[in-house]
């Protein structure tokens, strides 16, 4: 079983909170094979959790299954207070709109700007064609995805179209967006993997900025062994379907975590 | 010579006797429509020739007459109007059915399947014969032209639009889905803008074929310039015939010139 639930306090130590995500007996299985086994865990508010584990561990479907961008077949996910797995279609919509994700591959919307890519987050609460482009926006979300974008460090490439812009840009803008969004929970699936080091490094400082600054609580894939580390309160290990690991970062030993990682440089 | 430890292949894999079937039968298509509907090279020959004679049609279409130019130029533009205004309205109808039609937007797989088949229906049908038919519902003259370039182009362009929406990356729309974004809102937000470039192609080449499509229209009463060629034949005016013809080429060249540098500058 899992410890039991306790945010980190840098201050004084560990103090328990009521949990924003729960997950009970989660199982996952494609034509006959299970991806996920019954897992069970729950993550506090305002806390960074890194999940790790081999390719082909089922960290992604993990993910999806949260939001149920894929449907798991058993078990039951508690996030922000409802019953993620019970929601009728409707309020399924309105669920995700208060949870940011950051993928893998930004999913920006190529030949339009950064301001109207970030101007789409407005759709988790607005709909209509002021919601579809910057040009139509009124007046307060453009200024709002201004901010977001100065959040990232963007404001000055507004009006660059997404494609013209580095794959770390990129990444910054897709964060823009979420941001958008006014979320209270981020999953970020691999949120450095298409980045050059360094740039991986300032996408992950800045998630880990908005967990302490803005009170967020994130869910983060991480592959890199030393992200791991520096970014994240608490980590769980993922191995063939199951939670392995689980402990605080301030515990865990680089030798013990680098059996979930695939590349040798973590071995 | 090198001796081979493996022989070679045979030229030909052997042909089971359903194979040999299958080739005679259409062996016996070819020939036996070619017999029955191809001309005698005799009877080419004879009709060539009387062409060129002192009282053949080609004889008597130079030099083109162009004495009536000003009502042809008229039924011209009529005929780049039908053709604009046709387009223009298939065009737009064109978006829904495509929507419908695409397996990722469709909402039930029943609409998909009917969507199909009226694009296919209305592709299939002759933008002849759909004149025939609007001439009996609106009537002789330019509104039955476009009401058939419109059906004719729902068809032709809601097929591209709707392949080019099935080619789209679905990371973007499946990152404004987890937003919780509308239908709606994702295909206006995520698939337009990505598909914009094939759009417009589409709907350049569906310009230009419209315009080809309305000068033969007129032929069957639907207005424009082949209501002038069709009186000119039969009055044996061939010269004003040619002249006519001419003029159509003159302006179906102007259109596709003129669509080929818009496709270069936007795409």
């Amino acid at each position: 079983m899992n410890l039991p639930l306790r945010v980190i306090d840098h201050g004084t130590g560990v103090t328990s909170v009521a949990p924003v995500l729960s997950v009970s007996g989660l199982t996952k299985s494609y034509d006959g094979r299970t991806i996920l086994d019954g897992l069970d865990f729950v993550i506090a508010e305002r806390q960074s959790t890194a999940l790790i584990g081999a390719n082909g561990s089922g960290k992604s479907t993990l993910l999806r299954c949260l939001i149920r961008l894929t449907e798991p077949t058993e078990g039951r996910i508690d996030m922000l207070g409802q019953n993620v797995t019970a929601l009728p279609p409707r309020d399924l919509r309105r669920f995700r709109a208060e949870v940011g994700i950051v993928w893998q591959r930004h999913n920006l919307v190529p030949r339009i700007s950064a301001l109207s890519n970030v101007i789409h987050g407005v759709q988790s609460r607005m709909s209509g064609p002021r919601s579809w482009f910057q040009a139509l926006a009124p007046a307060n979300v453009r200024d709002e995805a201004m901010a977001c974008l100065d959040r990232v460090g963007l404001a000055d490439r507004a009006v660059a179209r997404v494609d013209s812009l580095s794959g770390g840009q990129q990444q910054r803008v897709a964060i823009a967006r979420m941001l958008m969004q006014r979320p209270a929970f981020i999953l970020a699936d691999e949120p450095d993997a298409s980045l050059d080091p360094q740039t991986g490094e300032e996408v992950m400082a800045l998630l880990l900025g908005l967990v302490r600054e803005e009170g967020l609580s994130l869910l983060m894939i991480s592959h890199r062994l030393e992200h791991t580390l520096r970014f994240s309160d608490r980590i769980l290990g993922l191995s063939q379907g199951r939670i392995t690991l689980d402990q605080p970062t301030g515990r865990a030993n680089a030798a013990d975590l680098r059996r979930f990682f695939d590349h040798p440089e973590a071995r | 010579m090198t001796t081979l430890s493996v022989p070679a292949p045979p030229r030909f894999r052997p042909m089971g006797l359903v194979n040999y079937a299958a080739l005679l039968l259409v062996l016996g298509l070819i020939v036996s429509s070619l017999a029955a509907t191809a001309p005698a090279l005799d009877k080419l020959w004879r009709g060539l020739a009387r062409l060129f004679s002192p009282s053949g049609l080609l004889t008597q279409m130079f030099p083109p007459d162009f004495s009536r130019i000003e009502p042809i130029s008229w039924k011209l533009l009529e005929t780049l109007q039908m053709a604009v205004a046709g387009c223009f309205l298939g065009l737009i109808l064109a978006v829904p059915f495509a929507i419908l039609a695409t397996d990722r937007l469709s909402p039930h797989p029943l609409v998909r399947h009917a969507a199909r088949a009226v694009i296919a229906l209305f592709r299939t049908v002759p933008d002849l014969v759909w004149a025939i038919i609007f001439i009996i519902i609106v009537g002789l003259g330019p509104a039955a032209g476009v009401m058939a370039i419109m059906v004719d182009k729902i068809g032709f362009a809601g097929r591209f639009f709707a392949e080019a929406m099935e080619e789209t990356d679905p990371g973007p729309q499946d990152a404004l889905r987890a937003i919780g974004a509308s239908r709606l809102g994702m295909i206006v937000s995520a698939v337009f803008p990505a598909c914009l470039p094939s759009f417009t192609a589409t709907s350049l080449f569906a310009l230009e074929k419209s315009v080809r499509g309305s000068a033969a229209l007129g032929l069957v009463g639907a207005g424009g310039i082949g209501v002038e060629l069709k009186v000119a034949f039969d009055l044996f005016n061939y010269d004003e015939a040619l002249a006519i013809i001419l003029l159509m080429l003159a302006l179906v060249i102007a259109v596709e010139q003129g669509s080929g540098w818009i496709r270069r500058k936007l795409i």
